[in-house]
């Protein structure tokens, strides 16, 4: 059973805590120990960035740890090194890697999906490789073991909801809102609407990302999904951070509370 | 088996292995119901109809299929024939391509307008017809370039454009389309985004490329009746490649006709320091599309350089790799120094001040014309007029303008 699937069926229906960080940001020597604090203060998954020169689908929060990470020298295969190091310590969070394709398209897909296998990276989820142009890579990525996300959002059809569950696994991803990451316009009425009939179209868990930003934004669309994730406020928050220590007092004092009010629903 | 070009892109906008719809989830369902606009329009005769009288009347079509003689006799070798693309009203192809855009975002209902540009051309002729439609229109453009192209961001301004800063990654075009495709994401309801070449997701690229093949059908007719037959050869510029798609594809069946598409080599391909996609680039993702990109060897976007701000694109249209992968186009460079020559060489001895990114056609044009014969004839597309560099020029050579 793969490590989503596991994690997923521990929790029973509890909400699932996916926070975000771009690797890389704000340095590369501070990446394994943010995953690591992440995790001890409450994390399920962890979605990592892979920085990416042209990040169209993010907000400036997420833009500027990109240029940052890409400015002191992480790029894919550092990312895929930094899942590495994190395995040594911890065999039982999954790791999913975000970013954009022309990295992986670079790399070539074989060469990546057997490079993240081998550092333990579970699943990928690539903003601008929907599933009709992903037959490939999902094929390559499932001979791997390995999953890969695709997006649901709230202008997709219900033909498109079909058709994307129809190839989703791991879980399903519910982009929040129309806009960037990090955007200010979360309606978590429409959204946990849009939720009900995302779910008529498959069993898989279901994440909730783009928008959360807090204890209460987090609440508000954790009604209906099974997961939230949390990026650009996270993300933000590292980018004041000047040594581990730091960091690691910021994760805690941000996302403890938010596992807490996940955990009381 | 013989592969009929013209048939291409195929239903999901694959021109063999390039192409496609690389976006964001949240933009598909916007591509589908523009896909089906356009497949709509496209074979509507009223729509077609108002397309090409907006180009007559508006734009002042057909432009001129000039003989350059005196051009021609200092090469001593093919004829060269120029195409006037120079003459179109806001002085540059980009207008065939707006016009025919913002007739198809008034046919969707469209209220709101966004554009990419870099030399400004293509920003400036969004504005031109957003305000000709009393559409309220935003332009983003790279620091860097607004820099460049001062006066380009006032004729924009002028016409009742915003035009926003973008103050990201390298600060020109490629940061500019990203930054549009977030204000795409954020308002997708209500925007119409008129992207300026033959890139992006499908259906941009066959779109683009056939708002603009009045350049080629227009030359193919017009050299038919000056000459007879068809020419020889066809040389065009390329940035993102809509001028040279625009010349290009009515031909693309006629085998006999040999085709050149010319990308920037900056200081030279060796350096580093060109826009050369093709000639250089490698296969990859960029913009919603598989295509020529620049990148470095972790898949990071590189920045490019050239003389010309509106070659100065990482990418490129995904028809032209196609064209280049099966051999029926070629891809050369010509650096800055030969396009600077070139632009001079124009200007002095047929009066005709060309853009910088259309000197690096005419820069091969000439390169070409001295190999051939004279008896065989060239159509080089003139895709722009030069004002808008002469300030660059000026400042390049050491004089206060
Ligand atoms: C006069 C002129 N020619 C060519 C180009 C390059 O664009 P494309 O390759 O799409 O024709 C530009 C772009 O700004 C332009 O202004």
């Amino acid at each position: 059973m793969s490590l989503l699937k596991t994690t997923f069926t521990k929790l029973s229906g509890k909400k699932a805590l996916i926070p975000f960080v771009t690797a890389g940001h704000p340095n590369a020597d501070m990446t394994v120990g943010i995953m690591h604090q992440l995790v001890k203060s409450g994390a399920d998954v962890i979605e990592l960035g892979v920085p990416f020169s042209d990040p169209m689908a993010d907000g400036p929060v997420i833009q500027h740890a990109s240029e940052r990470a890409i400015a002191t020298g992480t790029g894919i295969r550092e990312t895929i090194a930094m899942v590495k190091q994190f395995r040594i310590q911890n065999q039982s969070t999954p790791v999913v890697l975000m970013g954009y394709l022309n990295p992986v398209e670079c790399m070539g897909y074989t060469e990546f999906v057997a490079a993240a296998q081998d550092a333990g990276a579970d699943a990928v989820l690539l903003v601008d490789s929907p599933p009709e142009e992903s037959t490939e890579l999902l094929e390559l990525l499932k001979q791997a073991d390995m999953e890969q996300i695709f997006l649901i959002a709230p202008t997709t059809t219900e033909e498109r909801k079909q058709m994307i569950c129809q190839h989703a696994n791991g879980f399903v991803y519910y982009v929040a809102l129309k806009g960037v990451t990090g955007s200010a316009n979360l309606d978590s009425h429409a959204v946990n609407k849009d939720l009900q009939s995302v779910r008529k179209h498959t069993d898989l868990p279901i994440a909730v990302g783009f928008g959360v930003k807090d204890t209460q934004s987090a609440i508000a669309v954790a009604e209906q999904a099974d997961a939230v994730v949390i990026g650009s406020a996270l993300v933000n928050l590292l980018d004041q951070c000047q040594s581990i220590i730091e960091a690691e007092k910021a994760i805690d004092a941000f996302i403890k509370p938010i596992r807490t009010a996940l955990d009381s629903l | 088996m013989t592969i009929k070009y013209s048939d291409y892109p195929d239903q999901r906008g694959h021109f063999g292995q390039f192409g496609g719809v690389f976006a964001s989830e949240t933009l598909m369902h916007c591509l589908t119901e523009l896909n089906q606009a356009y497949s709509r329009l496209k074979t509507d005769p009223a729509f077609q109809a108002q397309f090409h009288q907006d180009l007559a009347d508006y734009v002042g079509r057909p432009s001129p299929l000039y003989l350059a003689a005196r051009l021609s006799q200092q090469c001593d070798g093919a004829k060269i024939w120029l195409k006037r693309e120079d003459l179109n009203h806001t002085g540059a192809h980009k207008i065939n391509n707006t016009i025919g855009q913002i007739l198809l975002a008034k046919a969707m209902g469209k209220k709101r307008i966004i554009a990419e540009t870099g030399a400004g051309q293509h920003g400036v002729a969004t504005a031109t017809v957003a305000a000709r439609l009393g559409l309220k229109c935003v332009v983003y453009m790279g620091e860097v370039d607004i820099a460049r192209q001062a006066i380009n961001v006032y004729r924009m301004k002028l016409m009742g454009a915003e035009v926003r800063s973008v103050d990201s990654g390298s600060k020109t075009l490629k940061d500019a389309l990203n930054e549009a495709m977030r204000d795409w994401v954020t308002h997708v309801d209500d925007t119409f985004y008129i992207i300026g070449t033959v890139a992006g997701p499908d259906p941009y690229p066959q779109m683009v490329r056939d708002f603009n093949s009045v350049i080629g059908k227009e030359a193919k007719k017009q050299f038919a009746e000056k000459v007879g037959g068809l020419p020889d050869a066809l040389v065009a510029c390329v940035g993102g490649g809509s001028n040279a798609m625009g010349l290009f594809h009515p031909f693309l069946d006629d085998l006999s006709v040999k085709i050149y598409g010319v990308e920037a080599g900056g200081h030279g391909v060796a350096t580093g320091a060109h826009a050369a996609s093709i000639t250089a680039g490698k296969v990859g993702v960029l913009h919603g599309n598989r295509t020529y990109v620049m990148s470095d060897d972790q898949g990071q976007i590189i920045e490019t350089h050239s003389i010309s701000a509106g070659l100065d694109y990482p990418g490129v249209g995904p028809e032209h790799a196609f064209l280049n992968e099966t051999g029926r186009a070629q891809y050369v460079t010509i650096n800055d120094d030969e396009a600077l020559q070139a632009f001079h060489t124009l200007t002095r001895i047929e009066g005709i001040l060309p853009a910088l990114e259309s000197s690096h056609a005419v820069a091969y044009g000439l390169k070409l014309a001295k190999t051939m014969s004279k008896d065989q004839n060239i159509i080089v597309n003139l895709s722009g007029r030069g004002d808008k560099d002469v300030h660059t020029i000026a400042a390049l050579e050491g004089v206060t303008v």
